[in-house]
């Protein structure tokens, strides 16, 4: 068949990019500003002298690295200078209408917290494994609700339900696992309770067309709820049987576990964390190297297109929020079975919806959003342990620390994230 | 391969969309479907391809009957669509977009991406199409996206080919390219149903035509035909297809825009330093393929735009800066481009629609109250003269078919001192029947002295209303032609590029 040269027209390659306005974004620099500002008034004003002693290894560690003491007013005093240089920096790239690249960002960030952590501990000692332990810890079920936003948001359903699917996981955990003295059987309870919470977020979002943020809030507060009730009634008083889940052994790896740091951190955790490793890995190459992940993409960007060329959209949809459901009540187990160890009244406190925080941020990305899950995580043991060794700021105002992260993480730094563009749109066929 | 409809009917409630219809396409014909918008093409077209059950009848191919139960199945029996509005997936690249659906898959799961590349290419070269297999498809071109299309329908060994209004977003270049690829097609020996309300378009390519009517087959016309009968079968009556325009008249320039630039949220430039005049009595026409800056340059003479610089004057005063009440008390009637987003209230009664832009004070309001009385003496007089055909002025809007509603519009905005009339797509999804109306209003206008500006993607609206011609390509204006300019010129303006003696005039005129 012979080849038709008019149809290679001029217009066929040019993208239809416009050429875009120089605009001068000024919230960098006066992100910056402010904050050098408050560096000041925190180190210069409320200033203390002495050494903060960090400590690199833990005891038990192979290899011993040499604690680091430093002086609070020499580290203050450079950082502050430090943060007005970034300051000057990123002002001169907004007047010449150029953006803040994210690395001055990230650098600025960690300037401040080390000084901060420097000033806060003055005299006293900061274990920095213990630290990131701690911090590891806490982003577990954050990482496991957030895993469980991506699919769902990625297919087009908003999964409000997040906290909902946690708790239920973790009451369910705790019981199964009470009974049968086996974390694994509370394992798949909590597997199960998730999937329950997300059939009922499915059917009344895919199904009745009933708008999702809705649904998923009234899901949150119906089982937290029903767990308060039950734990009153049923968990509290038959304790011993129904309320003390066996809890996983940490299980060290034999070599990895030895790297100074990185060791105690990440590898010498519970099967719990081990899996969640590989769900995020296997999320993400699932979501993005898949025919599943590009089936469930094309259903939440383009639902009608998806279903021009043969996908059942409806069906995608609610086995994906299933499987959503399922992933999120598996990180509820952790609360029982991997750190707490009981059931406890709204034990999840929030920790759904600052994992729904983490999807935004995380730009509807499974990796970008563990690493913002990490980063709340983070925020939360900083509150700890800095209450613990008692640092000079009020305990209370520590407490709104990781949701203040999470506010100016999702409000301020973010700019312009494009979420999934049928996300939230129930696909109704005429 | 031959594709039979028998009797095919489609009901909505008590509306018939598809009354008992019967269409023959033999292997290798492209058979054209014509008649006007929801005449019921578009229903009859997704009963075919699965996306709608049919009450009654069936569909044949190669005599075999077919029970499709969703667009999958009616894949696999070779039956692809190039839809209207693209169904394609922005944020993936081509060959995702080709291979969604019937992906193949390697070891471990993986999508076979290098497979479906490769299938682009192949496919690509065969009809000579330009098409990068990684580009990204809201970077394309609507044409190229179209392309897309028709590569994603041919991946999956269509032997049946259905083009829905597949030239609505085109250039005229761009259409003139897709009759050269219908025809390779047929060559191929597809099958090709070519859904279209445009005559000159049928009677290019087509090899046999079928006219439908309120949902009926109403005629087979040979595609000798000419435009009037073609024309008259769709609509049921006579039709004049010309608009009864004397020589403009034109007088002191009354609208001057100098050096507008918009610019988006995205930071984009989406209007880019434009400066035209609109004279008293004359109708200045933008021309354009959708998307190259007409609806933000609209919005920017409105008011409804926040970033913008230059100077926008109506018989000397400035209408920069001010709000959209501001402008319209200066005398500015709008049509907006998309009538149920923008011109109408559809919840709300006629009545309600008609007082709209007038909701702040006398006739309509005293006092903070309603004056019904005088606005239903208002709206009926209205009804009346702008022949809406509706129950009574209490009807909601909501109700009408699009030609009403899009009275409505006119008749509220021209029911007003005007100093000038901005339309915006005015006949944008109407009846034969509405555009002669609208038309002969928007002539009306003019010949009352008023500057009017109509944007119109349609090179037809633009040569039958226009008295100059400015020619939009990527928010910038190509150059201002007079109303007789013939349409290839137009269409490579419209592609953004400028014929070399156009060059020299606008030139002239601008200096």
């Amino acid at each position: 068949m012979s080849t038709v040269e008019s149809t290679r027209s001029a217009t066929a390659r040019s993208p239809r990019v416009l050429e875009r306005a120089a605009v001068r974004n000024w919230k960098p620099p006066i992100g910056f500003a402010a904050f050098a500002i408050i560096a000041v008034l925190i180190f210069v004003v409320g200033a203390r002298g002495g050494v903060t002693t960090f400590l690199l290894s833990t005891d038990s560690d192979i290899i011993q690295l040499p604690a680091v003491f430093a002086d609070v007013t020499i580290v203050t005093t450079v950082v502050i200078v430090l943060l007005f240089l970034a300051a000057a920096a990123s002002a001169y790239l907004s007047f010449r209408a150029r953006k803040t690249p994210l690395w001055i960002i990230a650098v600025f960030a960690a300037l401040f917290l080390a000084a901060f952590l420097t000033w806060a501990a003055s005299g006293a000692t900061i274990p920095i494994p213990g630290l990131l332990v701690g911090t590891v810890g806490l982003s577990v079920p954050l990482i496991f609700g957030a895993l469980g936003g991506v699919i769902s948001e990625r297919g087009g359903v908003v999964n409000v339900a997040i906290e909902g699917q946690l708790l239920a996981g973790a009451f369910a955990s705790a019981i199964v696992a009470s009974i049968t003295q086996q974390p694994i059987a509370g394992l798949f309870a909590a597997v199960v309770a998730g999937v329950l919470v997300s059939f009922v977020l499915a059917a009344f979002a895919i199904k009745y067309v009933v708008e999702q943020v809705i649904v998923g809030v009234v899901l949150n507060v119906l089982v937290i709820g029903l767990t308060s009730f039950l734990f009153s009634k049923v968990l509290a008083p038959n304790a011993a049987l129904l309320n003390s889940p066996p809890r996983f052994p940490r299980l060290p790896i034999p070599i990895l576990g030895e790297i100074p740091i990185i060791g105690p951190v990440l590898f010498r955790q519970t099967v719990i964390v081990y899996i969640m490793y590989i769900a995020v890995a296997v999320v993400w190459f699932a979501l993005f190297k898949t025919r599943w992940g590009l089936r469930l993409r094309s259903v939440g960007e383009h639902p009608q297109a998806a279903d021009t060329v043969g996908i059942n959209v409806n069906r995608t949809r609610f086995w994906n929020v299933s499987l959503a459901g399922a992933i999120a009540g598996f990180g509820g187990a952790y609360f029982t079975l991997g750190s707490v160890g009981a059931f406890n009244k709204e034990m999840t406190a929030g920790a759904g919806f600052i994992a729904l925080a983490a999807v935004i941020f995380g730009r509807w990305d499974p990796i970008r959003a563990t690493l913002a899950a990490l980063l709340f995580g983070f925020a939360s043991n900083l509150q700890n342990v800095l209450s613990i060794i008692g640092s000079p700021v009020p305990s209370e105002f520590m407490l709104m620390l990781p949701y203040l992260v999470t506010i100016f993480a999702v409000a301020g730094l973010v700019g312009q994230v494009r979420a999934p563009a049928a996300d939230g749109k129930p696909y109704i066929k005429s | 391969m031959k594709l039979e409809l028998r009797g095919v009917t489609k009901r909505f409630g008590s509306l018939v969309a598809n009354d008992h219809i019967d269409l023959t396409v033999e292997p290798g014909e492209i058979h054209s479907l014509l008649g006007e918008n929801g005449a019921g093409k578009s229903t009859l077209m997704n009963v075919l391809y699965g996306l709608y059950r049919a009450d009654e009848g069936e569909i044949l191919l190669d005599d075999v009957v077919q029970h499709f139960a969703g667009p999958g199945d009616a894949m696999k029996a070779g039956i692809g669509m190039v839809h209207q509005h693209f169904m394609l997936i922005p944020v993936f690249t081509v060959a995702e977009n080709v291979m969604l659906g019937h992906e193949d898959t390697k070891f471990g799961g993986r999508l076979d991406l290098a497979g479906a590349r490769e299938k682009v290419r192949e496919i690509s070269s065969r009809f000579g199409f330009d098409v990068d297999p990684d580009a990204l498809v809201e970077d394309l071109p609507v044409g190229v996206q179209q392309r897309v299309e028709i590569i994603k329908a041919l991946s999956r060994d269509a032997k049946v080919l259905v083009f829905d209004e597949p030239t609505a977003v085109l250039t005229p270049q761009e259409t003139d390219e897709l009759m050269v690829i219908m025809r390779q097609l047929k060559e191929a020996g597809t099958s090709i149903v070519f859904i279209t309300h445009k005559l000159r378009e049928v009677r290019e390519v087509a090899d046999r035509i079928t006219v439908i009517r309120l949902g009926k087959v109403v005629g087979e016309p040979s595609p000798t035909a000419t435009n009037e009968e073609l024309a008259s079968l769709m609509v049921g009556r006579a039709i004049d297809l010309t608009v009864d325009k004397g020589p403009a008249e034109p007088g002191a320039a009354g609208l001057v825009v100098k050096n507008l630039s918009v610019i988006d949220a995205l930071n984009q430039i989406v209007v880019k330093n434009v400066s035209f005049d609109v004279r008293k009595g004359e109708v200045l026409a933008i021309a354009g393929v959708q998307g190259n800056g007409q609806t933000e340059l609209t919005e920017a003479l409105l008011g409804l735009q926040k970033r913008v610089t230059g100077s926008i004057s109506l018989d000397g005063a400035s209408l920069r800066g001010r709000s959209v009440r501001q402008v319209l008390d200066a005398g500015v009637g709008f049509i907006p481009e998309d009538r149920n987003e923008d011109g109408l209230v559809a919840e709300f009664t006629i009545a309600e629609n008609l007082m709209l832009d007038r909701s702040d004070k006398p006739p309509f309001v005293k006092w903070g109250t309603l004056q019904l009385a005088d606005l239903a003496t208002f709206a009926e007089e209205k009804v009346t003269e702008f022949d809406i055909r509706a129950q009574g002025i209490t009807t909601h809007v909501g109700r009408l078919s699009g030609g009403n509603q899009q009275k409505v519009v006119l008749a509220r905005e021209l029911s007003r001192p005007l100093r000038l009339f901005v339309a915006a797509q005015p006949t944008r999804g109407l009846d034969v029947g509405s555009v002669e109306f609208v038309h002969t209003r928007i002539i009306e206008a003019r010949d009352a002295g008023v500057p009017v500006i109509v944007v119109s993607t349609e090179l037809d609206e633009v040569a039958a209303l226009a008295d100059r011609i400015a020619v939009m390509y990527r928010g910038g204006i190509v150059g201002i032609v007079p109303g007789d300019t013939p349409r290839e010129v137009l269409g490579l303006m419209m592609a953004g590029e400028v014929p070399a003696s156009i060059a020299a005039s606008t030139k002239e005129s601008v200096a």
